[in-house]
Order: structure tokens, then sequence, then C-alpha cells
């Protein structure tokens, strides 16, 4: 039999019974389209992160003290103090780290700010004039701390424009930090980021302040922010840094250094990391339930071929061969699975079009989870179609006749 | 082994199950038929006509004995070779009709002809439906005609492929004494026409039709009658 007409035939038997192929159908449709719409939140996410990542400067090393090995027992970075002002001064020489540009220490910690419309809960850092360039930021008004600030403990304050809105102050108000008031000297210009890790809920004082006045002890620092000359010398900077941190700790074996230099690329691919294994995780369920789509194609044409076992024992009588039937059945399953695959297709690019505009989660569609989730179905269509086919083909044509 | 004969049947022996359940449906039979007879194949249920008529088919193959069929040893087929030769040498009648009610007339007598990649199907299914006396029910659908117009439709699905053989299997076993009348004097005219038939059935009434009836019983022949 010819294939043209092999598939007229599985269309007619399909178009026959309608309601049930149409159920069959939308199995897969859900399947195709659920993988479809998770993939592609998973890729608005990840997409998402990697911006907010890279917003941040991809210049930008951070070094935390930390690899603090005692016993035996990892702390984790950053559980062990070791990084002092002296640290700070010995990367801020050019002469032996000509690649880093700028450095910033940062001391940190939550606290309430209040003033006199509101109080507010946020990140206080201790930082100096270098912490504009390292985390890439701009004041809108006012001005920035300035090195005398720092020389001279001055309560003054910089805040994060939702900081200062939520406050309800401006340039020249004054904030409770503790008990002790600080003069608001500037406003950082907004980033647009929201959520967690929001970087316009902050605010920042000198970091002698900082340390003597609000957290920590004189001379320590939680981290230090580095800002290499430019993205291609942030290899260079890391060398540099780590060259001179191990010199001022008196280290001579690199691998028991006190503390850890992370550049942004390393936080953007355990984001990246991340974000990928929860798409997986997502895709998984959402394949899961093509399988499902698979099963009940296969349970479908399972019936059919019970219930058409006369007309199968017809049709050899009338010369089909067991090859004319298999390919009759593996078609038809190839049919509901490709009908549905690309129905799916439609109502995933419908999701992808729809959720963003109604629910402000974002989709981002590319064409290989699309193209993997077609060819998935129609794989999973033929190879469930098979069995059944094969029950079809295999009949004896008397047992078959006998049937009605 | 040369012959003249279109079936040629030689000690025949068709066992069903295995051990203390096996039965012999048929037991050492031989038949020849010669090309243009008539036979009707008689005998109360349980005879094995009905097996006899299976591998006359080439429904199904004997357990023992050999099977000529217009020369060609048909009984060591495999199953797809029986497709091929049920599809272009025989032509089925059945008790129940087995048309596929989804499919108008000449849909049902295209059937066949579907099976071996055959141009102006259309022009041929018609042609069969006007031997049979059926040209103006073409587009009609089986539940739209009476039983024996559906055997009709049948018998001309029989005849499309040009078949050397017209193997009926109570073909009025499912019809009242006028469509029987008229369906077995469609057979009787396509025999004059020269055309091989051979009709089971176990209704005496029929046997007539067939220029020679034989007998069976127990798996076996038990008289032969020329008409």
């Amino acid at each position: 039999m010819s294939l043209l007409h092999t598939i007229e035939t599985g269309l007619r038997s399909l178009l026959g019974h309608r309601l049930r192929s149409v159920l069959t159908t939308l199995g897969i449709l859900f399947g195709v389209a659920a993988v479809i719409a998770t993939v592609g939140i998973g890729q608005a996410s990840s997409d998402s992160v990697t911006a907010r990542i890279t917003s941040l400067g991809t210049n930008l090393l951070t070094v935390s003290g930390g690899s603090s090995v005692s016993g035996g027992v990892f702390g984790g970075s950053g559980s062990a103090n070791v990084l002092t002002m002296s640290d700070v001064s010995g990367l801020q020489d050019r002469q032996s780290a000509p690649d880093i540009e700028a450095v910033a220490p940062v001391s940190q910690g939550r606290a309430s700010l209040v003033s006199t419309s509101g109080n507010w809960s946020t990140t206080v850092s201790g930082s100096t004039t270098d912490w504009l360039i390292t985390n890439t930021r701009t004041i809108s008004t006012g001005t920035f701390l300035s090195a005398n600030d720092a020389k001279t403990r001055a309560h003054v304050i910089v805040l994060g424009s939702t900081t200062a809105s939520n406050l309800g102050v401006g340039v020249g108000d004054l904030v409770m930090v503790r008990q002790i008031p600080f003069e608001v000297i500037g406003i950082l210009a907004p980033t647009g980021s929201q959520g967690f890790g929001n970087q316009d809920d902050l605010a920042v004082v000198p970091i002698t302040t900082a340390q003597y006045e609000l957290f920590g002890g004189p001379g320590t620092v939680q981290r230090i922010l580095l800002s290499a000359t430019s993205p291609g010398t942030v290899g260079s900077a890391y060398l540099e840094a780590s060259q001179i941190l191990l010199q001022t700790h008196h280290i001579t074996d690199p691998s028991q250094s006190d503390f850890t230099i992370t550049t942004q690329t390393q936080v953007l691919s355990t984001a990246q990391a991340v974000t990928q294994t929860l798409t997986i995780l997502l895709a998984s369920v959402a394949a899961i339930s093509l399988l499902v789509g698979g099963i009940g194609v296969m349970n479908i044409m399972l019936v059919s071929v019970t219930e058409r076992t006369s007309e199968i024992g017809l049709r050899k009588a009338l010369g089909a061969t067991p090859g004319d039937l298999f390919r009759q059945f593996v078609i038809e399953a190839g049919v509901l699975t490709a009908v549905g695959g690309l129905l799916g297709v439609a109502t995933g690019l419908a999701v992808g079009y729809v959720v963003p505009r109604a629910a402000n989660i974002a989709v981002t569609i590319t064409p290989l989870p699309v193209l993997s989730a077609v060819g998935v179905a129609v794989a999973v269509g033929l190879i469930f179609g098979v069995y059944p086919a094969l029950r079809a083909a295999r009949l004896a044509p008397i047992d078959a006749l006998r049937a009605q | 082994m040369a012959t003249d004969s279109l079936i040629q049947i030689e000690s025949v022996t068709k066992v069903y199950g295995t051990g203390d359940a096996a039965v012999a449906a048929l037991r050492d039979l031989s038949l020849s038929v010669a090309p243009g007879e008539s036979v009707a194949v008689m005998g109360p249920s349980g005879s094995g006509k009905s097996t006899l008529m299976n591998i006359l088919g080439c429904l199904d193959t004997p357990s023992s004995g050999r099977y000529w069929f217009a020369g060609q040893d048909v009984s060591r087929l495999n199953e797809t070779e029986l497709a091929h030769v049920r599809n272009r040498r025989i032509g089925f009648v059945f008790q129940q009709f087995q048309l596929l009610p989804k499919l108008s007339a000449w849909r049902n007598v295209e059937l066949p002809l579907l099976y071996r990649n055959v141009r102006d199907r259309r022009s041929l299914a018609l042609q069969a439906l006007e031997q049979v006396g059926l040209a103006n029910r073409v587009d009609h659908r089986p539940n739209q005609l009476s039983g024996g117009q559906q055997q009709r439709v049948a018998i001309a699905r029989a005849l499309v492929t040009d078949p050397d053989l017209i193997l009926a299997d109570e073909p009025t076993g499912n019809l009242d004494t006028a469509s029987s009348r008229d369906v077995l004097s469609v057979l009787r005219e396509l025999n004059e026409q020269g055309r091989t038939i051979i009709i089971i059935t176990h209704d005496p009434e029929v046997a007539p039709v067939a220029k020679r009836t034989v007998h069976m019983r127990d798996g076996q022949m038990v008289d032969e009658v020329a008409a």
C-alpha cells in the first residue's frame, strides 16, 4: 500500500473517532506546551539573573576573609576576620598593583534608620570614596563620601533611592543610626533593581565611622571590593591582589591562604548553574507529562487495534501484508502526536505571549526547546505506537475475521 | 508436480492445539479443482469445512500435506507471501459481508486494489459494481443498503481484482430467501462466465448452484456428487 494511502486511511480512522482523537491529542499538546513554557520561564529567569550580576560591573573582584581551617573544619569564607586596613593600603599601591583601579573596603551590618517621618531597616556599609567606582554607581543629588570624611569619622550618610524615599528624607536631613545622628549628604542614582538584593535599598557611611561606632572593631574590614582597570585585566588584577595579600599576611603557600578572591565571572557562572539546574528540574516535570501523553497514545492505539480486529482481519484477507498494517497503525499514532505536538507549540508560544503581560513573569522562547519538544513528542508517539501496531500486524487473519 | 488443476490439495492435515488437547480438524484430505469449476463444500458444523476454507483461501497453512495453487506450492509460504497470493488470486465472500461501515460502496470495493497500487481504482470498482447490478448504489454506505445488496457489494469487492478463485463462506447465511436467490444467481452467472467458485455451506438449498458437491464429516471427505 502506498504511503499516501496509508496516511489517508489513518486520517480517515482518526476522524471517525473525533472525540477520542482530540482527547489523546490533548495529552501530547499539554506536554509539549508545558515543556516550552517552563523552559521559557527558566531561560528568562536565567537571563535576568545574568543581567543583574553583569550590571554590578564585570570588572569587580571581591576579597573576603576566610577559608579558615581550624582543626580540619572548613569555616567557610568570611568566617575569619582577617582583612585589615593595611591590606587596603597594600592593594592601593599602584606600583605593585597596576591593574587595580579602585579599592573599597566594606564593613557592613544591618541597622534601623530612623528619620522624623519613619524608620526603615536596611544594610549599612562602611566604605570609602572608591565604593562608587567598584559598584559602578553614580550620585543623583548631593555628594558621595570624601577622603576627608573617613579621616574625621564624619557622621555623614549616603542613601539608596528606595531607602531615601521610604524614610522620606533628602539631602541635608538627619537620620539616626543606632541613636547616632547622621547627615544625609547624597542620594544614589536608582538602578531599577527589585526584590532580593535590591541595589537601591542601602546606606553608605565612612568606613572609619562604621568600624568605630557602628559595627566591628577598629581596623577590621569584612570585604574589600576591587575594580580592575578594564574587563580584560580582571585576571592580572586577581593575581596582583593575591600576591599582595599573601605578602601582607606572611603566607608562603598559596593553598594555605586565609582569604578568597572571587570575580564577577565566577559569581555569574555559579548563578547560571543554579538557574540551569532549576530549568532542568522544571523541564523534567514537564517532560514527564509528555511521557504520560505518550502512554495515552499507546492506550488509545491498543483500544483501536482491539476494536478494529475484524477490520484488520478483513484487510489481511484482502491482501494487506503484516508490514502494511504495521505502517498503518504507526502512522496513526504518529499523526496523533504530530498534531498534538504542533498544537502544543502554538499553545506554548501563546503562553509565552500572554504570561509576561498578565502575570509579570518573563518568558524567553528559543527555537531549541520548541524543536526538541516536538521531536520528542513525535518520537514518543512512534515508540508507543509500535507495540499496538505489532499487535495488529501479528493478528492471524482467521481469528481476526471471527472476532465480530 | 505438474497439474492442470487450479487447486490441488494432497493429504492435508490440520491439527489445532498440542498434546492431549490436539484436535485434527482435517485428516489426510485430498481435493483438486479444475479452472472454471464450481464446487460446493457441505457438511455439518465441526466437520472441518471452515478449516478447509481457511486453507484453500491461504488464510492458514496446513500442518502437513501439500497445497498447490495454480501450480505454485503455497503450503510453505510466509505470511507476506500468502498475503500477496490472497490479494492477486483469491476473492473472498463472507457470511457477515465484512464491509467497512464508514466507507461508501465503491470505496469498499476499491480496498483490495489499494494493496497492489493499481491506478484507475474508481473505474475498476464501478465496473465490478455494475457487474453485480449495483451501478446506481456506488456512493451508498453499507447501512443504506439491504442485506442482499451488501453481499453483492462484497461480491464486487471479490471480483474487482479479477481473481482466479472466488471463495464464498456461507454467502447466504445472513440473508432472507429472496436475497439469497439474488446472490446465488450472481455467483452462478460469474461461474458461467468461466470463473472458478468454491462455496462453503451447510444449506442444502445452496449446493445445487455448484456443478459439484463435496460432503465432509470429521475432517474427511465422505462422498462427492456431480450435479
